[in-house]
């Protein structure tokens, strides 16, 4: 069955420049996404995944310092584009994103209705009344009481200010939603009902999913595909069943092995050290110096090895499988 | 001891008799209530922040506390530290020593009885101090005069949260070390003055996964070398297991059950608890397939929470006339294993 | 320390605080010695002036300077005595009198005229003064006899008020004729060699007479003279640390103790917040300059009453509020709890907890508000409410004002001060915006 990719990432980068140097937050990252389809990308802090959701949107501070690679969607690439293109044809009509903190990014003195109405009318030319009705449809849709319309941030609670956000990516029906931490800041039972939310809209809309997230246990709700980032790089790509019953990277290993598990026996572990600075990483793998498997082909970077049954790892332990 | 300390103890022998094998700490119908105020006079209603709640903790013991936001457990966890007085009810530390008959100078040696290791361990501490700073700070507070003494306290509060060479890391500043770092030095900090019990609140939840267990686990390896009283605020079930030996759950200002965390799993009674549960999930694909039981709604407001059992607008097993009418007490449903809920009567 | 190292660095990078930097050590440097030169009883004597201490001194010349710039070089002031090379005295015996003769001899190249012409005579007698008779002798060889006059112990002789002279010289002042070319018209100098003879005949066999000749030039020193003959310079070096010690107190004085206040009131809450709002708010509406004035007319105007209420009135301004603002903000943080739950007290947090997290909002706005009390000072001393007795840049602008000086062409009277003034102020407020800049990113981490 032949499937014709939504998105395709190509060697993206973005540095940032800093007072002490030049920060390689994304440093060459690959991947592809299908229609209908939810990745999540894992990682910890300081891996370069926000960078990568900005770099996505090109939603740029002024302190870049390289923006390259190639970015498809549907066919046409996007890195080409001027930035006045891109904000015309795909920031918000193909591709929105829930920010990090999305409940404090909504406008305080801005009824929730109107911001919702917002993007249908800056980029559909939509007028204001008929705008309000979509927004109302996205809201029922969401689950948040249509007669919130009119109220403002600061009268909804957390999870609903979170749903009106929601609401505000998907109202133009985009083909990609970037997620950006979404449930980081809510309570374990506004994360369920977040992430239920979540999986009910995929099997609606035939949107695309990628989820931005810290939380292990949380991606596996909607992921169909992972990917895992380490100091900037994308060390693992997977499908979600093989990824948490046994992931390949040692990195991904430690990382689910750090995970507290409420219905197994097993106690937990940890990584000791800490990821290399974004500033002049080094120059092997960058996981080398906390990898309990290193050996002394690490000191050179290893490529992204295609598995045989589709995976994709970035460690020397899986070269010679990917040879065969 | 200081010369502070020493009185104090006098003081409180001679007013009470000094009780053998007294829990750590008593929290007896605590009840903190806060007034809410229109516009500088006429009060509006109370926050019932924390509504009648009662444990012992022993010496020794660690017990983890768990709600989501609202639920009351910060007021509770802010009560025992001694930052705010109990409206109604009472701590009692050590058998002895009641919070809401402490004078000022009692109240000051109490709160250097508890440590407390807080949630973000960057606003934790003061961002213009070096680490050596951060922790010689408590102890002058304490009347701690001798600096060689002081300097000994550090090196060996560090050494024990495993910041070694100690020297490297006394002149750094916050900002200087890491995320986990900041957490080892908070936790120092909440150790130097050898206090009897800690508080920790959330304190991995602004931390990377990869080293929240090590973190905990530095907590876990001090209560038992310290034989520290611990209280552990979180709103994660799943590190409740390795990190304490009995769990209580809080909602709406009030224990709803209280349980030994080995049969967590199996054998939680209370609704809410089973919801808590059910939303809790292990890293597995399976997930993705299935949706999780929620109860509908949200927590309720404190100021005008709902008459009798707090849960029951949400509950799926609510018995009409029984609990929307009656506040449920606590029904023994194993050993040392208590639910508030009407089913168990 | 590291903090200063890395400051400095930062300043670096701004060539405008610099600039500022480097004024304001030129300044301190200023300061410091005229403070070193001039001692404080010395300043206040000389600014007392007086015959005695500026007797020799013109009045309200330009700086010497500003012959560089004018086509017309104008003169500086000659003084000759008879210790001078130039000035030959000769005691003759006639009968049993003795005559003293003095020729005091000198070389005048300026193009302009001099602006007085005295000579100051000295004599001991015991009962008959000594006779004096004079003449004037160009450098074309005309002489000019001058009226004869007995002197006194102590007695001067102004040119300008000979009837003789009055009465040869014609079309012009007495000063101008002395040096003018002859039938010349409008007065031009005649260059060359002067003399002026002055015999006098003594009575008595222990009487001696001797004479000082002033010719008043029209420049002088390096930032002139004023009214009454003051060398502007003891001012200019004076007002510099003046300014800077009232403006650095002032700025000083209220930064801290607002920022004090603001922590007390913002970590306290409740009434001791509410009463240190209002008393701020009904602060803000009284007008300083007004009260100032009246402090100065009705009490006293020294300079450290000034500088008080300057300090009382300030306090309680809108940067308390903006403080209190930043400090409602910063006695949210985790570290403060903690610090509580340790058992820190109250004057401890406020202290060690809270206002170090206000120092980088605090150094920029305390250097950029010098200038105003500086211009605070000023214009008080412009207003006539200056310190009776310190010499300051606003003082000699309050002369200058009074005695008409732009209307007169002392613009350099008016310039000096005011330039000084300027330059103060530019210093700090360039530092200080610099400072303002670097130290305020870090703030947004509050």
């Amino acid at each position: 069955m032949p499937e014709k990719t939504l998105l395709r990432v190509e060697d993206l980068k973005l540095y940032f420049r800093a007072t002490r140097g030049v920060v390689q937050a994304v440093d060459g990252v690959n991947f592809t996404l299908n229609p209908n389809e939810a990745m999540v990308i894992i990682g910890e802090s300081g891996c370069g995944k926000s960078s990568m959701a900005k770099a996505l949107l090109r939603l740029l501070p002024r302190n870049v310092h390289t923006y390259a690679g190639k970015v498809y969607l549907n066919g046409s690439e996007l890195m080409s584009m001027s930035d006045e293109e891109y904000r015309q044809q795909i920031r918000w009509l193909k591709i929105s994103m829930v920010p990090q903190a999305a409940m404090n990014a909504l406008n305080p003195v801005l009824r929730v209705g109107d911001q919702v109405a917002e993007p249908m009318m800056v980029h559909h030319g939509v007028r204001k009344e008929e705008a309000l009705v979509q927004a109302a449809n996205m809201f029922q849709r969401v689950g948040v009481p249509v007669d919130f319309l009119t109220r403002y941030p600061f009268e909804l609670s957390g999870g609903m200010r979170q749903r009106a956000a929601i609401a505000m990516a998907l109202v133009t029906a985009p083909d990609l939603v970037i997620l950006d931490e979404p449930t980081s800041a809510l309570d374990v039972l506004t994360q369920a009902n977040i992430m239920n939310l979540l999986k009910r809209i995929k099997k609606e809309i035939a949107t695309s999913f990628i989820l931005i997230t810290h939380d292990i246990a949380t991606s596996s709700e909607l992921a169909d595909r992972v990917g895992v980032m380490y100091a900037g790089q994308m060390v693992e790509l997977s499908d979600a069943y093989r990824f948490f019953t046994a992931p390949l990277h040692p990195y991904s290993q430690k990382l689910m092995a750090s995970v507290p598990k409420l219905r197994s026996t097993v106690e937990p572990e940890f990584i000791t050290g800490q990821p290399p600075s974004l500033i002049n990483p080094p120059t092997g793998c960058r996981f080398a110096a906390r990898c309990p498997l290193r050996f002394e082909k690490c000191d050179q970077d290893p490529p992204m090895f295609q598995h045989p049954d589709g995976r994709q790892v970035k460690c020397w332990l899986y070269e010679k499988e990917a040879r065969s | 001891m200081t010369v502070q300390d020493a009185v104090v103890q006098q003081n409180a022998l001679s007013g009470n008799e000094a009780v053998e094998n007294a829990p750590l700490l008593s929290i007896q119908n605590l009840r903190v209530w806060f007034e809410l105020r229109r516009f500088g006079f006429g009060h509006a209603g109370y926050v019932k922040a924390v509504d009648d709640v009662s444990f012992d903790l022993q010496q020794g013991e660690a017990v983890a506390v768990v709600g989501e936001s609202g639920c009351g457990k910060s007021s509770l966890m802010k009560t025992i530290l001694g930052l705010n007085r109990p409206t109604q009810g009472d701590v009692v530390f050590q058998g002895k020593y009641r919070i809401s008959q402490m004078d000022a100078n009692t109240l000051r040696w109490y709160r250097r009885q508890v440590g407390y290791v807080q949630q973000d361990p960057y606003g934790a501490l003061p961002p213009f101090m070096n680490v050596q700073r951060i922790l010689e700070e408590p102890m002058i507070v304490a009347g701690i005069k001798d600096k060689k003494e002081r300097l000994e306290r550090i090196h060996k509060a560090l050494t024990e949260v495993k910041m070694t060479p100690v020297d490297e890391f006394l002149p750094k500043f916050p900002h200087m070390i890491s995320g986990g770092q900041q957490q080892r030095v908070v936790i120092a900090r909440a150790m130097i003055l050898e206090p009897k019990l800690l508080v920790a609140d959330e304190p991995v939840s602004m931390l990377d996964a990869s080293v929240r267990v090590e973190i905990l686990k530095l907590l876990r390896g001090l209560q038992e070398s310290h034989n520290l009283g611990v209280i552990y605020i979180t709103h994660d079930l799943s590190t409740v297991r390795y990190f304490s030996e009995r769990i209580f759950v809080m909602y709406a200002g009030q224990i709803v059950e209280k349980s030994p965390v080995e049969n967590l799993l199996q054998d939680a009674r209370h609704p809410y608890t089973h919801a808590l549960l059910a939303a809790t999930s292990d890293p597995d694909a399976r997930n993705a397939e299935t949706f999780k039981e929620v109860p509908p709604g949200e927590p309720p407001s404190l100021v005008k929470p709902p008459s009798g059992c707090r849960f029951h607008p949400r509950c799926p097993h609510i018995i009409r006339g029984e609990c929307d009418v009656n506040v449920p007490p606590e029904f023994e449903v194993g050993p040392d294993h208590t639910a508030a809920c009407w089913l168990y009567k | 320390m590291n903090t200063l190292k890395n400051a400095f660095r930062d300043i670096a990078q701004y060539p405008s605080a610099v600039v500022g930097l480097v004024i304001i050590v030129l300044l301190v440097a200023f300061a410091i010695y005229a403070v070193a030169t001039i001692p404080y009883n010395e300043a206040i004597r000389l600014w007392r002036g007086g015959e005695s201490v500026w007797g020799d001194y013109p009045r309200n010349a330009a700086p010497v300077w500003t012959n560089w710039f004018s086509a017309v070089k104008k003169p500086e002031t000659l003084i000759l005595t008879t210790d001078d090379d130039r000035v030959l005295k000769e005691i003759q015996t006639v009968g049993s009198n003795q005559e003293v003769i003095m020729h005091y001899v000198f070389d005048y190249q300026y193009d302009d005229f001099p602006q007085e012409l005295i000579i100051f005579f000295t004599s001991t007698y015991d009962v008959k003064q000594p006779h004096i008779s004079m003449k004037w002798i160009t450098p074309d060889g005309r002489e000019l006899r001058m009226s004869q006059m007995s002197v006194r112990r102590s007695d001067q002789y102004r040119f300008e008020l000979d009837e003789r002279l009055k009465r040869r010289i014609k079309d012009m002042t007495i000063t101008q004729g002395l040096f003018a070319q002859p039938d010349v018209l409008p007065p031009t100098v005649l260059k060359g060699q002067y003399e002026l003879q002055i015999s006098a005949l003594l009575f008595e066999p222990n009487a001696e007479v001797d004479a000082k000749l002033v010719l008043y030039g029209k420049v002088h020193g390096l930032a002139g003279t004023d009214h009454i003959r003051r060398d502007l310079m003891v001012a200019m070096l004076w007002g510099a640390p003046i300014a800077l010690a009232f403006g650095i107190l002032a700025a000083l004085g209220t930064s801290v103790l607002s920022m004090i206040i603001a922590a007390t009131g913002a970590w306290f809450g409740g009434a001791v917040d509410e009463i240190i709002q209002r008393v701020t708010e009904v602060n803000l509406v009284l007008p300083v300059l007004p009260i100032l004035i009246m402090i100065g007319t009705l009490y006293s105007r020294s300079i450290w009453i000034i500088l008080g209420a300057v300090v009382a009135l300030s306090i309680f301004s809108s940067s308390i509020k903006t403080f209190r603002a930043i400090f409602m903000q910063i006695k949210e943080a985790p570290y403060i709890e903690a610090a509580r739950s340790y058992g820190a007290g109250n004057v401890r947090i406020i202290f060690n907890y809270l206002i170090p997290r206000l120092i980088p909002v605090l150094i920029p706005g305390f250097v950029i508000g010098i200038p105003s009390y500086v211009f605070l000072e000023a214009s008080l001393a412009v207003l006539g409410l200056g310190d009776p007795v310190l010499p300051t840049w606003g003082k000699v602008i309050n002369d200058a004002q009074a005695q008409g000086a732009l209307f007169n062409g002392h613009y350099y009277w008016v310039l000096e001060p005011a330039v000084l003034l300027m330059i103060t102020g530019l210093a700090f407020s360039m530092l200080g915006f610099a400072l303002d800049r670097i130290f305020n990113p870090r703030l947004r981490g509050v």
